[in-house]
């Protein structure tokens, strides 16, 4: 292996600032896409349980299409795809005067697609509520919205966080597709200061070692919540 | 708008290239990452702390990376290890393969547990060896319970091969982008593509359903 070793380079201008400012992109899109993917995959799931058949049907078709085309297809969806089928005054907005239509595309895309992944753990989570607490709250003359949000919702999400956890750790490492359609996140930038210095050995590794540190914050920070919201006597978050 | 397939139509022979390259993506890498996720997970459940240890960092190590990464380290890494060129194809099966094996290894891990202790002690208390145990007792039994989450997982790596379109390997999703840029038919293009890739994920999706259900039953 002939390879001249030079880690220096990762502390040096520009590349540095491009390794943090890769680093605050994968953050912030991670990010805003799980926030997305919460909000929606709760409502999808939610509605998934819900007694209506039509409207069951309608969240099978929704968690069917976003889980099973691939990520990197989606993003392309929507970003080449959308703008040409929408009223062109709306499609003219979104590739002209919004500003970084890459960012908030990979940010939708990833969120859309993680809120399928969401919406099947949610249902899972509610579908696995003991029927006492559901029969109690019907007896005790409660609303549908009210058994959801009060009983069966609080607990099914004590049930699913450890497998939310997981789908969270992904969102960090798809975030990494956004580099298809432009976005200079973290991968981007390593591959980046590759190809300016033909330092990649450099470049990879620092890249791996901010993804782990992403890993290893996002495990204890999720396990701090699994203790924190758990019940008193129930075991059901253990 | 109005759409016009006729462009698609055309370079249909050129796409299911892609398409077959996909699928010989995936298979391989099932096959090498099933092979060697069975070793990492018989490692990690083995009493050789050290090693068991070692697979445990690989193991987690992989989980916690981007694919994309992934593809790329090995894109730069191989050529450089055997100092020679390699085309796209080849870096991409041996990242693919070892990636997928972390991931196996957790299902197989979890299939190996979920098989009672007394089933273990009963083989080895009739005089079978270690891999007998494994191989006669055990890994059939396991291999039940981790068929529909193998096939989960198939349909995952399925989608994941789209990933090789960043180091410009013909698979399906990139010879899909070269028809929709060369003959500007995005929209086409990758609805057709969308379509593809839904009915065979789909497919694949409804037999682990299946598979999940008989088993819950027997």
């Amino acid at each position: 292996m002939n390879y001249s070793w030079n880690w220096a380079v990762l502390v040096q201008e520009p590349y540095l600032g491009w390794l943090i400012s890769g680093t605050c992109l994968t953050l912030a899109i991670s990010l805003a896409a799980w926030m997305l993917a919460l909000v929606v995959g709760t409502v999808v799931g939610t509605v998934a349980s819900l007694p209506n058949r039509v409207l069951k049907v309608v969240a099978a078709i929704y968690i069917a299409l976003f889980r099973n085309v691939p990520l990197l297809l989606q993003l392309f969806l929507w970003f080449f795809v959308i703008p040409e089928v929408l009223p062109p005054a709306w499609g003219h907005w979104l590739k002209r005067d919004l500003p970084y239509p890459e960012f908030w595309t990979s940010i939708i895309a990833l969120g859309l697609f993680t809120s399928a992944r969401v919406a099947v753990q949610v249902a899972a989570g509610i579908a696995t509520v003991p029927a006492g607490p559901r029969t109690a709250a019907v007896a005790s003359g409660m609303t549908t919205a009210q058994i959801f949000r009060l009983v069966l919702l609080p607990q099914a999400f004590r049930i699913v966080l450890p497998p939310l956890t997981s789908d969270f750790l992904t969102v960090f490492k798809n975030s990494a597709l956004a580099l298809t359609i432009g976005v200079f996140e973290l991968t981007a930038q390593s591959r980046q200061i590759e190809s300016y210095t033909f330092q990649g050995f450099e470049a990879f590794t620092a890249a791996t070692i901010v993804y782990l540190a992403i890993a290893l914050l996002v495990t204890a920070l999720m396990r701090f919540l699994e203790r924190w919201t758990a019940l008193p006597m129930t075991g059901a978050a253990v | 708008m109005t759409l016009d397939f006729t462009a698609v139509w055309k370079s249909l022979p050129f796409l299911f290239d892609g398409l077959e390259l996909s699928f010989l993506l995936t298979a391989s890498s099932m096959l090498g990452g099933i092979a060697f996720g069975l070793l990492l997970a018989v490692v990690r459940l083995s009493r050789l702390r050290a090693a068991a240890a070692l697979a445990a960092v690989y193991v987690n190590g992989f989980r916690a990376v981007p694919l994309v990464l992934v593809i790329f380290w090995f894109y730069f890494l191989v050529p450089l290890a055997i100092g020679h060129a390699v085309d796209a194809l080849q870096s991409a099966l041996i990242a693919f393969t070892l990636f997928e094996a972390a991931y196996y290894s957790e299902i197989i891990r979890a299939g190996l547990r979920s098989v009672r202790p007394g089933q273990w002690q009963a083989a080895y208390a009739s005089g079978l060896s270690y891999v007998q145990v494994l191989r006669l007792v055990i890994l059939p039994q396991a291999f039940r319970n981790m068929l529909p989450l193998m096939v989960s997982q198939a349909v995952i790596l399925f989608q994941d091969t789209s990933l090789v379109y960043v180091i410009s390997l013909r698979d399906f999703m990139t010879s899909a982008s070269i028809v929709a840029t060369r003959d500007n038919r995005m929209v086409e293009t990758y609805l057709f593509a969308a379509a593809v890739y839904f009915v065979v994920c789909a497919s694949g999706s409804q037999a682990a359903a299946m598979l999940n259900r008989r088993r819950s039953f027997a």
